[in-house]
């Protein structure tokens, strides 16, 4: 199923900033044909200081077009820079990478593995873009619980069209007041399955509200890569059981992940 | 045009490896370069017993090139006798595989175990400076290398190639002391101890605090200290630290290297090493060199 890695250029579509220090970034790429939910590139920065791919995640895709979006925040020195790029500049890519949901769930077809159960689609802070895909991807419309620190919504708008959307802020200024699971509460939202990705203490607190509920929990983890490929064992995260390929409680997140069954996981 | 070196015996098809640690045991880099061109690859570091390594953050980026701290997770020499040698011998390339241990007995156990397996070369790795215990305290004084090198060669069955660290007060008194231990090469340089630590989360970046320098930014640091070591020896040296263009391959070797490795610019670049390869090749060719020996050494 999935096309051998490689690096090549693309060239910016168009770029723009959507809030607060978050960007919505379309390249034409051939990565656009084969990405799947949940799954992420290595950006490179024009910049031969800045050495490493940033690990983003795929927000949506425009097949025919040859088209892949990320929307990604300026964290650091690379992705302003990435930021400051024009349409029409050219930077190089590595992909695609990760596992996916599909992958996650052991299925080629997402819906089919699915059948009837119910899925919740949880986002949180710049977790919050790889899940469009996600909720586009779903035949049936799920519950989509976004989180925000504040009114500075991003992406609502499009969330809304795929799914029936509930808002979280932290300061109350939008929806609810609270966290993600203050909102699945206050909302009564129920479901079978939990798709979600956000900061690591949301992951925690749906790992949590998932057992609780008898529900299974798939969660998109993140930590800092180099290779992006498996080769360095620079992102692992710890493990229940003894994985596969490392022979202990460590798990490569770019290779095996990034998505995974919570109860997987020891976080 | 002749691109061959010999090593201890060994003669590698052209002077390029990949640097410990860098490239796993190709099995990930397989898809984006062909293992076949490259002079050998330099496993990742193994132990007796499987090793879960450090806490993360284990990388970071800094200002031409990065920071890590992995502590040498790997499966153990069982799962890479089982796994990792059988998939490099599918190749035609040498296979050199780096030692790791927390003690000298560790070390042995690994270098036995490797005895009837069919690799070329072992590295031993006395100079990795994110595991507390053994390791580093090895590579730092020129006694205990010594004497490390003795038990290490009395017991292999293959070339010994002695990994030193930079974090030393004399490069040439180390590279001295595995000459005199019986190593077959060294190699230099591991990475260089750092630090990078986030002002506003007023944190440090590494879980480990500390972590290995690498990257393009360290080259200056790692010629000169070829230069000294492959001045003070008779035994042939590779060299490594920040290399990613063929260019860069040609100053270690004119410093006194005999081969490179390329390590860090694997995950800037998956083809480095096959660039670095071809980078050689164009500068033999405008130079008007036929064999690689004939690089001139300063």
């Amino acid at each position: 199923m999935s096309m051998k890695k490689r690096k090549e250029p693309a060239v910016i579509y168009s770029q723009e900033k959507i809030a607060e220090g978050i960007y919505s970034l379309w390249i034409k790429t051939s990565f656009a044909g084969e990405a799947r939910p949940g799954q992420f590139l290595g950006v490179y920065i024009n910049n031969d200081a800045k050495l490493l791919a940033r690990p983003i995640s795929i927000c949506d895709v425009n097949k025919e077009e040859g088209l892949l979006r990320m929307v990604y925040r300026t964290a650091g020195e690379g992705t302003k820079e990435l930021a400051s790029y024009e349409p029409g500049t050219e930077i190089q890519v590595l992909g695609v990478l990760g596992n996916g949901y599909e992958s996650a769930l052991d299925t080629d077809d997402l819906n089919k593995a699915l059948g009837d159960k119910k899925v919740i689609v949880i986002g949180g802070g710049i977790g919050i873009p790889p899940m469009l895909l996600t909720a586009k991807a779903l035949d049936k419309e799920p519950e989509i619980v976004l989180g925000y620190s504040n009114g500075d919504l991003f992406l609502e708008d499009e969330f809304e069209d795929v799914g029936n959307l509930h808002i979280a802020t932290v300061d109350g200024s939008v929806g609810t007041k609270g966290t993600v699971i203050d909102a699945i509460k206050e909302d009564e939202i129920e479901g079978d399955v939990i798709f979600a990705c956000g900061p690591m203490t949301m992951l925690k607190a749906i790992k949590q509200y998932a057992r609780e509920n008898g529900m299974k929990a798939y969660i998109s983890l993140e930590e800092r890569m180099a290779c992006g490929i498996g080769a360095c064992l620079g992102c692992v995260c710890r493990t229940v059981n003894k994985d596969h390929h490392t022979h202990v409680n460590n798990t490569r997140i770019c290779v095996e992940g990034p998505i995974f069954d919570a109860e997987d996981v020891d976080i | 045009m002749n691109t061959s070196v010999n090593i201890a015996g060994v003669e590698l098809k052209n002077p390029v490896m990949t640097a410990s640690g860098t490239f796993g045991s190709g099995m990930e880099y397989a898809d984006m370069v062909d293992l076949n061109k490259l002079g050998a690859v330099v496993t990742k570091g193994v132990s007796d017993k499987a090793w879960e390594g450090n806490p993360t953050p284990r990388v970071a980026e800094v200002t031409g090139g990065m920071l890590n701290a992995i502590g040498l997770q790997n499966p153990g020499i069982d799962v890479f006798i089982e796994r990792d040698i059988p998939f490099l011998k599918k190749y035609d390339t040498k296979i050199i595989v780096n030692v790791c241990g927390h003690s000298v007995e560790e070390y042995l156990n690994v270098v036995e175990r490797l005895a009837d397996q069919p690799i070329d070369m072992m590295e031993i790795n006395v100079s990795c400076p994110n595991v507390k215990q053994g390791a580093l305290q090895f590579g730092q004084d020129p006694k205990v290398l010594e004497e490390v090198t003795k038990e290490i060669k009395a017991h292999a069955k293959q070339p010994v190639i002695m990994k030193l660290s930079p974090n030393v007060t004399s490069i040439k008194d180390m590279a001295l002391a595995a000459e005199a231990g019986g190593a077959d090469a060294i190699s230099l340089i591991n990475t260089l101890i750092g630090m990078k630590i986030d002002i506003y989360r007023k944190k440090f970046v590494l879980a480990n605090k500390t972590g290995g320098f690498s990257g393009p930014a360290v080259k200056p640091v790692a010629v000169r200290m070829v230069y000294e070591a492959s001045h003070a020896v008779k035994i042939p040296v590779i060299g490594m630290g920040g290399i990613a263009t063929g260019e860069d391959a040609v100053e270690f070797l004119m410093a006194g290297a005999t081969a490179v490795s390329v390590g860090t610019a694997n995950f800037a670049e998956p083809k480095s090493t096959e660039k670095v390869i071809k980078g050689i090749e164009d500068y033999m060719i405008s130079q008007k060199i036929d064999d690689i020996k004939d690089i001139v050494r300063l």
